[in-house]
């Protein structure tokens, strides 16, 4: 598995998409940081990239990757090698990649800035751990649907359908049973269903960080619990981490029983 | 000539004015053993000097003008029996006493040092702990009220007491004390011409600084942080606050400052920092808000209705999760010149203001104030996508309340 991660891993590395990846986060990081002059400005607008962008991208760039290298995939299944090492190694290469090209980039030019000896730098991490977990989230979610469809439009379709049922669709569900159930309690409800998307999730564990005095003006005590104590924290980083390890395992059960 | 026999006569005053108070000495050795003892047989405009050591004394009346001098710290302990120091005298002065164990009681309010219908009060460099009222002034006129320190320990509202109070007061002035872990740290009821200014009050647990009807009242300088609801100002007139600090005051029913019924004042210079609520405004009128930091505030300002007359200039808005937001769709109150760093304009004159309105009212602000549990949405893309639409065509926001001239950089106030 290890071999086959490198090579995925050294593959993507050398690809010009990745050093597009890379240059794309590198601007961005100059421009806010250098055009804007301001560090809080510039950590809420790199909030705003890290929930929208780097699904959408880990989406798509897993699901081109599946495709593109299906036929090395086929050659590969015909030699005494474990098929869960093989799809495994390939998404652990891709998904790798992609975290390094936005850990890098972003890192770059706010180590220039001089991050390290500012007190944003527990922000600035914060943001770079949840867009490296949703980046290991969705590669893994693009890699389901590839798999579960033989035909690349269609893949292609469902895995920008999935962007944006997470990114929009499911908060304006979820602001519309919110406003017509307002006269039930719904901090238990409203904290549940963010726990079942993993945009959602990381904008509040972001939000802990920025915007923690807006949240502590709500009078419910469960809500006081969660965003009051680090019990948020924990919690969210757990689940995270769960959406991690639940979609790793459904790759792991369907290269087991796919059929080629 | 006439002249010199004025300079004479003052002279004389001055002169018989020194020899006319004797000095008393209060310690282990010293004739004098209490406090109480002391004061009873010093004569008026004595002063009394009490030396290091700890007293066990209450009820220490005092009626009539002396100047009781602590020297190196003495204590006195109250072992929680009542009240300590009463003064009802004019022109009386305590200085440097350090006073602990005020008795706590739920029918009388006893206090450390209790000023009675007096004038001319000097009461300085007292550190008080272990209280239940620290400084309690009582239709007591022209004092001062400098430099102490209060300690409280507070743990429930119902069975604490305030760090300053003054009911009934004209013409005090409040500098320099720091006061913590009170019920109210200072509070003020139907007193005028109050100045209240360079105090810290922190960690209190309501308000940092109360006041009800008290009017033509000013606090400059002052830091109000960590108090359990912040700052409130409530049914009064012609206050002036500014350069004052408002931080961390957090919680549901927590803000940085809440106005209600203040009418006819100024708020400016002031900065209000990581509050729940910045300034929370209720039925106040032509109230001036000029020369504020708003600043990581969850609400800067929330507007909660029959507000009228009131101006917003030159403040900076930054990095609040909302700036301003209202609960109806009327209003009647003015924002102009000031600084949103949410403004996503542009400025092509180069004039340094930007050429299209800035409406600090979010529609997710109206949202949120009628189902709050939606905030858990705050900052989503779709939030902001219904956000630009109501941007674009008011519906639910007052569609009068805009900024004309919002400028593109933060101002610096001076």
């Amino acid at each position: 598995m290890l071999k086959i991660l490198k090579y995925s891993f050294f593959d993507l590395m050398r690809s010009r998409w990745s050093y597009v990846y890379f240059l794309f986060y590198l601007l961005l990081g100059v421009v806010l940081l250098f055009l804007n002059n301001d560090l809080s400005k510039a950590v809420i607008t790199l909030m705003n990239v890290i929930i929208i962008l780097v699904p959408l991208i880990g989406t798509i760039f897993g699901v081109m990757y599946y495709y593109s290298s299906r036929e090395f995939t086929e050659l590969l299944l015909a030699q005494p090698v474990k098929r869960s090492s093989i799809f495994l190694g390939q998404y652990f290469g891709v998904a790798l990649s992609l975290s390094l090209s936005l850990i890098i980039g972003l890192g770059l030019p706010f180590v220039f800035y001089g991050i390290f000896k500012s007190a944003a730098i527990w922000d600035f991490s914060l943001l770079l751990i949840t867009g490296t977990f949703l980046t290991l989230i969705f590669t893994a979610l693009a890699f389901i649907i590839a798999l579960a469809n033989e035909n690349k439009i269609k893949g292609f379709g469902y895995a920008i359908l999935l962007w944006l049922f997470m990114a929009v669709i499911y908060d304006g569900l979820f602001l519309m049973s919110l406003i017509y159930f307002e006269n039930y309690p719904l901090d238990k409800f409203s904290l549940i269903a963010t726990m079942f998307n993993p945009i959602d999730l990381s904008r509040v564990l972001i939000l802990l960080k920025l915007d923690i005095s807006a949240l502590l003006g709500y009078t419910g005590a469960v809500f006081q619990k969660f965003f009051g104590t680090s019990l948020g924290l924990i919690i969210s980083t757990g689940m995270l981490a769960l959406w991690v390890a639940i979609p790793i395992g459904i790759i792991y059960r369907m290269v087991k029983r796919k059929d080629f | 000539m006439k002249h010199l026999s004025y300079f004479l006569v003052i002279l004389i005053l001055l002169l018989s004015n020194s020899s006319f108070g004797n000095d008393l000495e209060v310690c282990k050795s010293c004739p004098y053993k209490s406090i109480t003892e002391a004061v009873e047989k010093a004569a008026p405009f004595d002063t009394i000097y009490v030396k290091e050591g700890t007293y066990y004394e209450f009820n220490i009346e005092i009626t009539k003008a002396l100047t009781i001098i602590g020297e190196n710290n003495p204590v006195i302990d109250g072992q929680n029996k009542g009240e300590i120091i009463t003064i009802q005298a004019d022109n009386v002065t305590i200085d440097g006493l350090t006073i602990v164990n005020v008795g706590t009681s739920y029918t009388t309010d006893y206090a450390a040092v209790r000023v009675v219908k007096s004038e001319n009060f000097l009461l300085q460099n007292l550190k008080l702990k272990r209280l239940f009222f620290g400084i309690y002034l009582e239709k007591s006129n022209n004092g001062k009220v400098l430099n102490n320190t209060i300690i409280g320990d507070a743990v429930q509202e119902y069975s604490s007491g305030n760090g300053i109070q003054l009911w009934h007061c004209r013409n005090v002035e409040v500098r320099g004390n720091k006061i913590k872990k009170v019920r109210d740290g200072i509070y003020l009821e139907f007193s005028d011409e109050i100045i209240i200014s360079e105090n810290n009050s922190s960690e209190n647990l309501r308000y940092g600084l109360h006041f009800m009807f008290s009017n033509h009242d000013t606090y400059i300088n002052n830091i109000f942080a960590n108090n359990g609801a912040g700052v409130a100002v409530m049914f009064s007139k012609f206050i002036i606050m500014k350069n004052n600090t408002f931080k961390k005051n957090w919680g549901s029913a927590s803000f940085g400052l809440l106005l209600k019924e203040i009418n006819d004042s100024e708020i400016t210079h002031n900065s209000f920092e990581e509050n729940t609520v910045g300034i929370n405004v209720e039925g106040s009128n032509r109230v001036n808000y000029t020369h504020n930091d708003f600043k990581n505030n969850g609400w800067a300002v929330k507007v909660r209705g029959a507000c009228y007359y009131n101006v917003f200039e030159k403040n900076n808005f930054l990095y609040n999760s909302f700036d301003v937001s209202y609960n109806s769709r009327i209003n009647d109150n003015k924002f102009d010149g000031n600084y949103w760093s949410n403004y996503t304009g542009y400025d092509l004159d180069k004039n340094g203001i930007g050429d299209i309105p800035y409406r600090p009212v979010k529609l997710f602000s109206f949202i949120v104030n009628r189902t709050p549990e939606t905030i858990i949405l705050l900052r989503s893309l779709f939030i902001d996508i219904i956000d630009f639409s109501e941007k674009v065509s008011p519906v639910f926001t007052p569609d009068n309340l805009l900024d004309e001239n919002p400028l593109l950089k933060p101002i610096s106030h001076d």
